[in-house]
């Protein structure tokens, strides 16, 4: 057996930088060998770890690194007092806050605050700006929601089957001695936030708050359910079938109910959600509807980021 | 009001400072955490409920525990590499 193949002589972390480095068939082959190889057969003087870089002999320091060190820290050091002058003076320059005077104060915040309850039907007026006169915004930052989540589910979803099932059988033993204060807390709190992020989200045309303030409080209440009570319980009512579903139909409701009222604007047609009485809780058109997509995707990525990153899977 | 304001800006400055300089993870996270909560406090007295809803809920809530489990994952793979180590070397000691 070759002395420096040999990979009794290596430590794990030697061999995982040469198989990062020299590629995957490299590692198979040592571990075939690993298994093949008889354990009898022992070099009288065992190899050496081999590290992945040359060792660098510790408090050995030359002139020169001495002198770069230093001159390393004073760039540094310069470089953050720079940037720190440059935002301090920036924000000096700022106009104060509240003032009239100021560039934000022009005709469109007037046109939302004179005719934006009006034209939207929302008393709350930034849900009518952001699901109305700006909903395309609120449709892209939905898109970077659920675009964000399904990366996190390429990357983070554990891949092979064994892997699953080991992760699984590790569940099952945490399920068995969890924790009994959490879970009577649990019981109790999050009936209550749950109501309290629907509250937000059906209310979110008029009280303040929203689709995503309401998901936001929803997701963590079905992170503390998935805390408390394991993933079998959670996973009773929440698969990722379920997040697929549930996600994309809100995104195409959102983006085909906004295309129709796109549509009717540009063309000055009469649109089929009126206004209604302002201030009713089904009023404001399509505001509602959209705060509950909105609030939909919201609460499902948050929990599916959760999931991901606790177990590899929703 | 303008004294409440003061302390919970500067609560909150301090927080981002120490989380900044703390070596120990975990009690930069747990900072994190109390400052996301000073902030949420903040956008209540500048009056924007909503956004301390959302503050409260992402800030302290789903960040930090996306931050724990994310220690919690690097103490496992870590636990591992050293346990990995121990056996090599208690391998080596057998053979030699």
């Amino acid at each position: 057996m070759a002395r420096q193949l040999d990979p009794n002589g290596q430590s794990l972390y030697a061999r995982f930088s040469r198989y990062l480095s020299e590629g995957d068939d490299r590692l198979d082959q040592d571990m075939i060998r690993e298994v093949d190889a008889p354990p009898a057969v022992h070099d009288p003087e065992p190899v050496p770890p081999s590290a992945p870089f040359p060792p660098v002999a510790e408090g050995v320091k030359t002139r020169h690194t001495r002198v770069a060190t230093v001159a390393y820290q004073l760039i540094a050091m310069l470089l953050t007092a720079a940037i720190s002058m440059l935002l301090i003076w920036t924000t000096a320059k700022l106009p104060s806050f509240g003032d009239a005077q100021n560039p934000a104060h022009n005709e469109v915040a007037r046109r939302y605050v004179e005719n934006g309850m009006d034209e939207t039907g929302s008393v709350n007026l930034v849900t009518g700006m952001i699901l109305d006169y700006r909903a395309f915004d609120t449709l892209g930052e939905s898109n970077v929601l659920f675009t964000a989540a399904c990366v996190v589910l390429m990357l983070l979803r554990s891949g092979s089957r064994e892997e699953r099932i080991e992760i699984e059988a590790d569940e099952r033993m945490e399920d068995r001695n969890r924790d009994e204060i959490l879970q009577t807390a649990a019981r109790v709190l999050i009936p209550m936030i749950m109501m309290f992020g629907c509250y937000v989200i059906l209310n979110g045309h008029l009280s303040p708050g929203g689709g995503f303030s309401g998901g936001a409080v929803i997701g963590a209440a079905m992170i503390l359910y998935l805390n408390a009570f394991g993933s079998g319980a959670s996973g009773r009512f929440l698969t990722i079938r379920t997040f697929r579903f549930v996600s994309v139909l809100a995104l195409s409701f959102y983006s085909l109910s906004k295309a129709y009222s796109f549509f009717t604007g540009a063309n000055h047609l009469p649109s089929v959600f009126t206004t209604g009485v302002i201030g009713n809780l089904f009023s404001a058109g399509l505001i509602p509807y959209l705060n509950i997509a909105v609030g939909l995707v919201v609460c499902f990525t948050m929990y599916a980021f959760f999931a991901l990153f606790r177990k590899g899977d929703i | 009001m303008q004294i409440l304001m003061m302390i919970l800006l500067i609560f909150v400055l301090a927080g981002a400072v120490s989380v900044a300089l703390t070596r120990n993870l975990l009690t930069a996270a747990v900072v994190f955490m109390a400052q996301s909560l000073a902030l949420s406090v903040i956008w209540i007295l500048l009056e924007s409920p909503d956004l301390s809803v959302t503050e409260a809920a992402v800030g302290t809530g789903i960040d930090s525990l996306l931050l724990f489990v994310t220690l919690k994952k690097i103490r496992e793979v870590d636990h591992v590499i050293q346990s990995e180590k121990e056996k090599e070397e208690a391998r080596h000691g057998q053979t030699t």
